[in-house]
This record gives structure tokens, C-alpha cells and sequence, in this order.
């Protein structure tokens, strides 16, 4: 770690921890048993990805006439879900790429954790489109390949199969990139563990054995990962703006969307890291690792994301005034005052107003006010993808075919059982990965550890003790 | 990398500045060291170790660019030659349309050519089976090792001499 580094260092492990404190900290949830809250959580989830699993099979054999989706309002539920979890997906890999690239060494305490909600993310984004095509036996026609069909190619013209290339790529990239970050960690597991658990965690790590020259390619290739992850993920929501603005329909027609949405990602993402990170370590006793100071910052980026979304909603009822044109006018006078007003003001109370109390520090370094406001954020966030999906399309352009939409069970099932699915993946990882990077928050200790830099530090080290 | 079956001399330490000047003190005597073991990437280590930077991003450079060639002529093959379609009146081979898919391609390519790439050149895969010499260098401890296979005594004392004089905790011998 070089140069370009804050003047003012954080305490990021505290608790004046030696490197075999922190592999002992960080491997011990993978070891013990699980604790009751972690049965508790489990059970849950699986009862939703139950209902998950049951409302897809009612689905594919019922067909999507089973949704509220209609002629109007063609996308729905399924699409503002997909966005929503998407741009979820969208933190893990700005935390574990931007981050990385800007030198953040706050990075190492959440990264791992946050990488690996990215990745279930998408898994769940993955379900909506994958399901709303209908016949899904046939989803492989998406895949451009010479085929006996014609050879019927897909149009490379479409923002949706762009959509397909930009998600695929998206995942298994970052699938990459979090399981060559998570081979060293492994293979520190694999030599505590004894009998079976040793013999799984030898096929996983891949026989890392911490060699120089395997650590300098490992950083080469985590480096050129993170180089190449940051416009990928600026890549991928733009994309999926592109679903949208693309399209000739007022209120989808801005070119504002691609700023707009990876803003609004970020946004989300960090809310949802926030989720978790409050539960995970207070659940796994990880405050050592993931502190006060790591909450903070994330909450400053929360704070900037969220108030780029404000000036985005803001700049889009500006500009829809001041083009004189009243299709676009009425396409956002609609949004805040149509049938879906609840929906536009629950959005900007959320996503705008709310976050704004960040500006405190005090509240900013508060676990409880953090964590209320993840979920409000959450909410809002979803809110915002409603809001541009069902409140344009339900008042289209021809009056006799405008609509309402209310879901249905179905659909309510399917969203609901997706929260299942991720709560499922997330809690597995927890128990077979250290969710805290190992090798990474052992490398910045000397940096960031509260014995070297805190008030109290007892060794010099090159560093500054901050008394005196 | 250690071919099969060789005899190796390590030593252990506490702390990473203690491994730096440990091989420093190597150099200095000419030991031919086999290898370093560490439980994260330690900063400073490679030139004094002599190693060269990796050349993996090279490669990435050109995985990127075969990716953005392969997705960016694919493309225009389809849709110009192989069945010309058109939509909305644009023409065939409508550049400016292409670009997201190349983009993607590129990252594509780039990332799994270098990965795969990664674990080919490292000799790691699921099921190898780690050449570890001390269960605690993924944990805590610094390892210098030598190869001994073909050691006269005289260089073996020599060694074990070296790792006195630079305060390793440990010294062992084992046959990887």
C-alpha cells in the first residue's frame, strides 16, 4: 500500500489483536456450531425459498396470466425486482474494486461479506427476467448461438439482450473475484480443520500454499479484476437504464438514467451491506473487525448516493417543466400526483429526505439509527423502480388502455421467497467462509490495528502515535 | 516450484520485518533460497527476493482484446453477412449498437483468461493437494525454506546457522 492514503488513519481492528487473534477470530464461526440465532434465521429462509420454489412452480404451470401483469402494465412486480436486486449487487463490487483502486483499507473489514451479496443478488435479480419470458424451457434462445432455427440469431440491436451479456458477464466476473480473494482464507481453514472438514477445504482452496511468487500474482490479478470490475459495474446498471431510456415512452426517455440508476445502485447496495454487516457482527462477534468506523464511512457514501438521487428526481421533474412538451409533462405530473402518488412520495421520503440525517456524525456512528435506516432505505429504493415501472406504464398513450395494477399472490410469493433464497446463500457462506477477509485485514493490522495507531499504542512502528 | 519428493530446510518467523531482514541477510551469503511462505502478501518482499513483476496483466491485455475482436466480428458476421436483418431502418452493420456487447466481451474474456491463466501457472486446481510445511504458516508464521535434496552436511549446518543468527522461532526439515 503506497502513497496516495488519508492523513487522518481510522482504527479499523481494535482490540489489540495479534495475527493469530485475528485467524482465530475470523475462522471461528466456521468451526463452532451454529448458534441458535443463526437456526432461527436459517429456518426462516428456507421456509421463504420454500414459498419461493412453490410460487415458480405455480408459475411455469399455470403460466404468467397467474401475475398482475397486464396488456399496460406489462412489467410489473417481476422487473422492479430485478432492478432492485441488481443494483443491490452493485456495493459488493464498488466496495471490492473502487475501493480497492482508491486505496481504501476500510475495504478489507466488509469487502469479503459484501462480495458475496453481490453475487446472491444477481443469483435473485436472475429469477425475474428468467421466469417473466414464460415458456422458460426456451430461455436458451437468448443465448446467441448457430442454431436450427433459421439460424434465427438475437437482435445485438436490443438493450435487453445487451442486459443478458452485461448480467452474465457481471456475475461470473465477480464470482472470480471473490473466490480468488477467498483461496487463501480457505486454505487457512483447510489447516486448522481436521478429517472430513480438512478434505473439503482441500478441494476449495486448490492447494494454495502462500508461496511469494502465488502472493504477487494474486495481487497482480486482484488488481487488473478491480480494474476491470469498477466500468463493468458502471456498465451493467447503465445497461439495465438502457432497458428504459432507450424506449420512446415519456417518463423512460431521459437521458439522465444511466447516472441516475448506477447512483441510485450504489445507493441501495450500501443500505443493503448495512443490513447485514449490523446483524452479521454482532451475530458472529466480529465488532473487533467491522467497527464504528467502518460504519461511518459507509454511511458518508450513503448520504452522497443518496442525495445524487435527489438531484436526479429533482432534475427530471425540472426538465420534463422546461421542455414545453406536455406529453412529458403529463408523464411526471402523473408520477407525482397519479394513482401511484403513495408510491412517488414514499420514494423520495426514503431515498432523499431521510438519509439526509447522515450529516450528523453522531447519527452517522449510530448502529441503530443505521440500521432503521438501511431498511428505510431498502424500501425506498424499491420504491423508486415501482415507481418508474407501473406508474408510467399504467397511463400509456392511449387512454382506453390505461390500467391499475396490484399484484398478485403469486407474485408477492415469488418477491418474498427470493429474500428466502438470499438469506439462504448468505447464511450458508457464513458458516463454510470467513466472512471477513483474513489474509487482507492481517496484511493493513499494522496500519489500521488500534495497538499501533490508537491513542493507547503501545508500538511505534513507523507509525505515529496520535498522544503526545 | 518444488519437484516431487524434495527435502526441505525451513525456518519460522514471528514477524514479517524479521522475514525481510532474514532474507536479506540470505542474499548477503548467498543462500539459494527455495522459497517464502507467508500468511498474507507481504509489501517489500518481492525485490529483495529478486522476483519479477508478474506478467499476468500482459496477458490480461490480450484476453481483452481477443474478447472485444471475437464479440465485436461476431457481430458484424451475423448481422452484415450471415443473416442481415433489419430493425427500425438502421443499417446492417450498425456500429454505435454494438458497442455494450463488445465492452462486455472484453471484460469477459479478460477476467477468465486471466484467472484460469492464474491457477494454471501457480499449479493450483480443485483437488491439488497443498505442499505445506507447517500448518501455521496460513496463520501466523513466516517460512524461508531451502532445498536440501542434494545438501552436503557442511551447507546444511550452514543453513541451520543462518536461521539461528536470524532469530527464527523454529527449524525442521521435511520431505514435500
Amino acid at each position: 500500500m503506497s502513497q496516495p492514503v488519508a492523513a487522518v488513519r481510522h482504527i479499523l481492528i481494535e482490540g489489540n489483536k495479534s495475527y493469530h487473534n485475528i485467524t482465530e477470530d475470523l475462522c471461528s464461526p466456521t468451526e463452532k456450531s451454529p448458534s441458535r440465532e443463526w437456526i432461527i434465521a436459517f429456518s426462516l429462509a428456507t421456509v421463504f425459498l420454500g414459498l419461493y420454489v412453490f410460487a415458480i412452480v405455480w408459475t411455469v404451470w399455470k403460466g404468467i396470466g397467474e401475475w398482475g401483469a397486464n396488456r399496460s402494465i406489462n412489467w410489473a412486480w417481476d422487473i422492479t425486482n430485478f432492478v432492485w436486486w441488481i443494483g443491490i449487487g452493485h456495493a459488493g463490487t464498488l466496495i471490492s474494486a473502487i475501493l480497492l483502486l482508491f486505496r481504501q483499507r476500510w475495504r478489507t473489514g466488509v469487502n469479503r461479506a459484501a462480495e458475496a451479496m453481490t453475487i446472491f443478488a444477481v443469483i435473485c435479480a436472475g429469477q425475474f427476467p428468467i421466469f417473466h419470458m414464460g415458456r422458460v424451457w426456451l430461455a436458451f434462445f437468448i443465448m446467441p448461438f448457430p442454431n436450427t432455427r433459421g439460424p434465427l440469431w438475437t437482435n445485438f440491436n436490443s438493450p435487453l439482450l445487451w442486459d443478458v451479456f452485461a448480467i452474465s458477464t457481471y456475475f461470473s466476473v465477480s464470482l472470480l473475484f471473490w473466490y480468488t480473494g477467498l483461496v487463501p482464507d480457505l486454505a487457512t481453514v483447510r489447516d486448522r480443520a481436521k478429517g472430513f472438514r480438512k478434505k473439503m477445504y482441500e478441494l476449495f482452496s486448490f492447494g494454495w500454499t502462500g508461496s511469494a511468487k502465488h502472493w504477487q500474482r494474486w495481487e497482480a490479478l486482484s488488481l487488473v479484476l478491480a480494474g476491470i470490475s469498477t466500468p463493468l459495474v458502471l456498465s451493467v446498471h447503465t445497461i439495465v437504464s438502457f432497458d428504459f431510456a432507450t424506449s420512446v415512452v415519456p417518463g423512460w426517455h431521459t437521458t439522465i438514467f444511466p447516472p441516475y440508476f448506477v447512483a441510485g445502485a450504489v445507493f441501495s447496495g450500501f443500505a443493503m451491506v448495512q443490513t447485514l454487516m449490523i446483524i452479521t457482527r454482532k451475530v458472529l462477534n466480529l465488532q473487533q473487525y467491522i467497527t464504528i468506523n467502518h460504519i461511518e464511512s459507509m454511511n458518508k457514501v450513503i448520504v452522497l448516493t443518496g442525495t445524487i438521487v435527489g438531484v436526479a428526481y429533482l432534475t427530471e421533474l425540472f426538465i420534463a417543466w422546461y421542455s414545453g412538451y406536455i406529453y412529458e409533462q403529463f408523464a411526471f405530473y402523473n408520477r407525482v400526483f397519479g394513482i401511484y402518488w403513495w408510491s412517488y412520495f414514499g420514494m423520495m421520503f426514503c431515498n432523499v429526505l431521510a438519509p439526509q440525517v447522515f450529516w450528523s456524525r453522531k447519527l452517522r456512528r449510530n448502529i441503530w439509527w443505521t440500521f432503521f435506516l438501511s431498511i428505510i432505505i431498502n424500501i425506498g429504493m424499491w420504491f423508486e423502480r415501482f415507481v418508474i415501472i407501473a406508474t408510467t406504464l399504467a397511463r400509456d398513450f392511449l387512454p382506453s388502455s390505461w390500467s391499475y395494477y396490484r399484484p398478485t399472490w403469486v407474485e408477492i410469493s415469488i418477491f418474498t421467497g427470493t429474500l428466502g433464497l438470499f438469506f439462504f446463500c448468505y447464511l450458508i457462506f457464513c458458516r463454510v467462509a470467513p466472512v471477513v477477509a483474513i489474509a487482507e485485514v492481517k496484511s493493513i493490522l499494522k496500519m489500521a490495528g488500534d495497538q499501533y495507531i490508537g491513542p493507547d499504542a503501545k508500538h511505534g512502528h513507523g507509525e505515529k502515535a496520535h498522544h503526545h | 516450484m518444488a519437484a516431487e519428493n524434495t527435502k526441505v530446510l525451513y525456518g519460522l518467523y514471528n514477524d514479517e520485518e524479521v522475514l525481510k531482514g532474514a532474507v536479506k541477510t540470505a542474499n548477503a551469503a548467498h543462500l539459494d533460497i527455495m522459497d517464502v511462505y507467508t500468511p498474507f502478501p507481504v509489501h517489500g518482499l518481492d525485490p529483495i527476493l529478486g522476483l519479477k513483476e508478474s506478467r499476468l496483466h500482459y496477458l490480461g491485455f490480450i484476453y481483452g482484446a481477443t474478447g472485444a475482436l471475437f464479440g465485436f466480428l461476431a457481430m458484424t458476421w451475423i448481422f452484415v453477412s450471415d443473416w442481415p436483418t433489419m430493425y427500425g431502418g438502421k443499417p446492417y452493420w450498425s456500429v454505435p449498437a454494438f458497442i455494450p456487447i463488445t465492452f462486455e466481451m472484453t471484460v469477459l474474456f479478460a477476467a477468465w483468461g486471466m484467472t484460469i491463466t492464474f491457477y494454471t501457472i501457480c499449479g493450483m486446481w480443485p483437488g491439488v493437494k497443498a505442499k505445506t510445511l507447517d500448518n501455521r504458516i496460513t496463520d501466523d508464521k513466516f517460512c524461508i525454506a531451502f532445498d536440501v535434496t542434494h545438501a552436503s552436511d557442511s551447507s546444511v549446518d550452514q543453513l541451520k546457522g543462518f536461521f539461528q543468527n536470524t532469530r527464527a522461532e523454529e527449524v525442521n526439515v521435511k520431505t514435500i
